[in-house]
């Protein structure tokens, strides 16, 4: 019987040989070397799961162009979906960091998400990419040495709008958002700029998020009467603002400006509605650079959909985690070595070339767009190489 | 806060809880008469709204899509009433919540499935795009007026069937004695059915109504669910007339609340809803 069974295990051992054999040339070196490990922690159900495929879909994209492996070794993708649910955060992450060992932990959209996951990765050895959660603290207050982002803060997206706003000769403004984080600190930052430059914030409306009843609110404003709106909304919600905002008569005679998250994957739900609004964000579809024309038309054939502004958030780190894992050739065991390459990293990003700041903020240009017949056309620079203040991070 | 400005305010406060009104008719028509809780109800909402966004793409006519979406919606409705709820007549209402959230949970899938994630919106039909000037610079949209319109006569569609119709008096009969009903001759079945199916199609009515003015996102239903709930409550459980003045008294306060006591609107309607209930444990209306 135990002769059998030896016999046996000898046969399988063969035929797993000869089978490696007959795969491709890659599979046969990839089997060799241990693959490098990739968390990636996005939402894949509920309101934000087209944001979290759009990530994932630019992360695996950036990884593909570069031949499916980084310095040699092959790539293991762990997927985790957060639901976008910040409960769940710290949970999922320790399971990243201490059951699978993944080197990268790729993840959140959410702010509250990216809080809860920031929290369970200190002091761990996995290093941590945002391709998304703007929240400033993220690379601020709660800044880590093994936490980088390929996004944004908050404080940038909305900051030199303000002076923007001043400029286009608007003095007196009546800011509005969801009274949550992204929303506080997007009015916060425009405010910064705006008061700086000599504007005055005559009334500042927080409504409860996610609430989308806005009618009460846009009376209130039609009869304050302000030079102009500055908002945040985003997705659904702003769909739902803008169209009310014109449907009101509002549009012509108090123009409404925002931070890009307006307009960002909205603008066909919006129709006619968006037309002529001006945002600022650090990236815009029709960008003009080589950089972005393929990055978009490689999407385009890889997944029959145009590219995002998440999807180049998520190619971003994918560059950067192939920048950083080449550059210590491979070895992913010395971590410290690891950070120092991703903070000296300059990423050729679709939105253009950005590096990271001491806090690993991206140091990035903000573009002023404008909506023309459906979609968010650059107008010029409105700030150049912007750094994040990066507020109580002691990087 | 000057007049003008008050019945402006006044105006979108009633347009807002007329709207509540056609949310939550269906969802107390159906307990009052069938004693099931849909928590369905709201998925139903979502649904009618996509099928209208759909159905104007493909037929280019918003006002043929809602008779489509409505159609469907009943279809629906029908077919959960006969395949599914008919087994629950006889349990209690856990396990009424059990199938009806399973719903929603197929619902949301479906609708994630059939139309992605990524917002969506309707155009409101042109011949009902143009606003009314109000005040020297708000415009009312002539759209939101019609959605108003439409919901009074629902409403008073209802009054009248029930009040003045054979079919509403057995409803008004099953409200009250369901047994009394079936042992004088009536197919109490097939008047279950019926209800539901109005009830499922007036919530997919609201859908279709509010789609031009909404953005259609994935759990769209779910957000409406609550307010539908304490529109339902204050009213009492049941109570048609009860929600009729449930929805007007939420959406009035929503509104002024959302102006006065900007830092305390999202907590008004549920205070509300306690000071009634500390009250009138029943709601407005004890059905």
């Amino acid at each position: 019987m135990l002769k059998n069974t030896s016999k046996i295990r000898k046969i399988t051992v063969a035929a797993s040989i000869a089978s490696s054999f007959l795969l491709s040339g890659f599979a046969v070196q990839a089997a060799d070397k241990e693959p490098i490990k990739i968390g990636v922690m996005l939402p894949y159900s509920g309101v934000y799961a087209g944001l979290g495929e759009a990530a994932t879909n630019g992360l695996k994209q950036a990884i593909r162009e570069n031949g499916n492996k980084i310095a040699g070794r092959p790539v293991e993708f762990l997927l985790s979906d957060t639901e976008a649910k910040p409960a769940r955060a710290p949970e999922l992450t320790s399971a990243m960091t201490d059951k699978d060992k993944a080197d990268f932990v790729i993840g959140p959209v959410h702010s509250g998400v990216a809080m809860g996951m920031i929290k369970s990765i200190r002091g761990k050895d996995s290093i941590m990419i945002i391709p998304n959660a703007g929240i400033n603290a993220a690379t601020g207050a709660f800044c880590q040495p093994n936490v980088f982002r390929t996004s944004f803060s908050s404080w940038q997206t909305a900051y030199p709008m303000g002076a923007e706003a001043v400029n286009m000769g608007y003095k007196k403004v009546v800011t509005m958002s969801w009274n949550y984080g992204f929303g506080k600190e997007s009015l916060a930052a425009f405010e910064e700029s705006f008061e700086a430059a000599g504007g005055d914030v005559v009334k500042k409306i927080f409504i409860p998020f996610p609430k989308t009843e806005f009618q009460s609110y846009l009376t209130e404003i039609a009869s304050i009467k302000p030079d102009a709106v500055f908002v945040f909304f985003a997705g659904g919600g702003s769909v739902k603002f803008v169209k009310d905002y014109e449907a009101m008569g509002l549009k012509d005679k108090i123009p409404l400006i925002g931070s890009g998250f307006l307009t960002e994957g909205t603008i066909e739900a919006q129709g006619e509605a968006a037309e002529g609004l001006l945002t600022t964000l650090h990236y815009a579809d029709s960008l003009d650079n080589p950089k972005n024309k393929t990055f978009r038309s490689q999407y385009q054939e890889l997944y029959g959909k145009p590219a995002d502004l998440y999807a180049v958030q998520g190619y971003d780190a994918g560059q950067l985690v192939i920048q950083a894992v080449e550059a210590t050739s491979g070895n992913t065991a010395d971590k410290d070595a690891l950070i120092k390459a991703m903070e000296s990293a300059q990423i050729d990003s679709p939105r253009g070339k950005f590096h990271f700041s001491k806090a690993h903020n991206p140091i990035q240009n903000i573009y002023l767009r404008k909506v023309e017949n459906g979609e968010n056309v650059v107008v010029k620079t409105a700030a150049s190489s912007l750094d994040d203040p990066a507020r109580g991070c002691k990087l | 806060m000057d007049l003008s400005l008050f019945l402006v305010q006044l105006l979108n406060g009633v347009q807002y809880g007329l709207l509540l009104f056609l949310i939550a008719s269906g969802l107390t028509l159906v307990f009052g008469v069938m004693g099931i809780l849909n928590l369905a109800h709201g998925s139903m909402y979502m649904i009618g709204a996509y099928l209208v966004y759909y159905f104007t793409t493909v037929t280019d006519s918003f006002f043929l899509a809602v008779v489509i979406a409505c159609a469907i919606a009943m279809i629906i409705g029908i077919i959960i009433e006969r395949f599914l709820i008919t087994h629950l007549y006889q349990r209690d209402h856990l396990d009424q919540v059990l199938l009806t959230v399973g719903l929603i949970f197929i619902f949301n899938a479906a609708q994630g499935f059939i139309w992605g994630n990524d917002p969506l919106g309707v155009d409101v039909p042109s011949i009902l795009s143009s606003s009314i000037q109000l005040t020297d610079i708000v415009e009312y949209p002539v759209y939101r007026l019609f959605i108003s319109v439409v919901c009074i006569a629902i409403a008073v569609a209802m009054y009248y069937v029930i009040n003045h119709t054979k079919l509403g008096m057995m409803i008004r009969a099953g409200e009250s004695n369901r047994e009394m009903v079936e042992a004088l001759g009536v197919d109490i079945r097939k008047l279950f059915t019926i209800v539901f199916a109005v009830g499922v199609t007036l919530s997919a009515l609201a859908g279709i109504v509010s789609a031009p003015i909404v953005s259609l996102v994935p759990g769209m239903g779910e957000r409406v669910l609550i307010s539908c709930f304490v529109v339902v409550v204050i009213g009492g459980m049941g109570s048609i007339k009860g929600a009729f003045v449930a929805a007007l008294l939420v959406g009035i306060v929503d509104t002024f609340a959302s102006v006065l006591l900007p830092g305390m609107s999202s907590m008004t309607i549920y205070l509300l809803m306690a000071m009634i209930l500390i009250f009138k444990p029943q709601g407005l209306y004890k059905s």
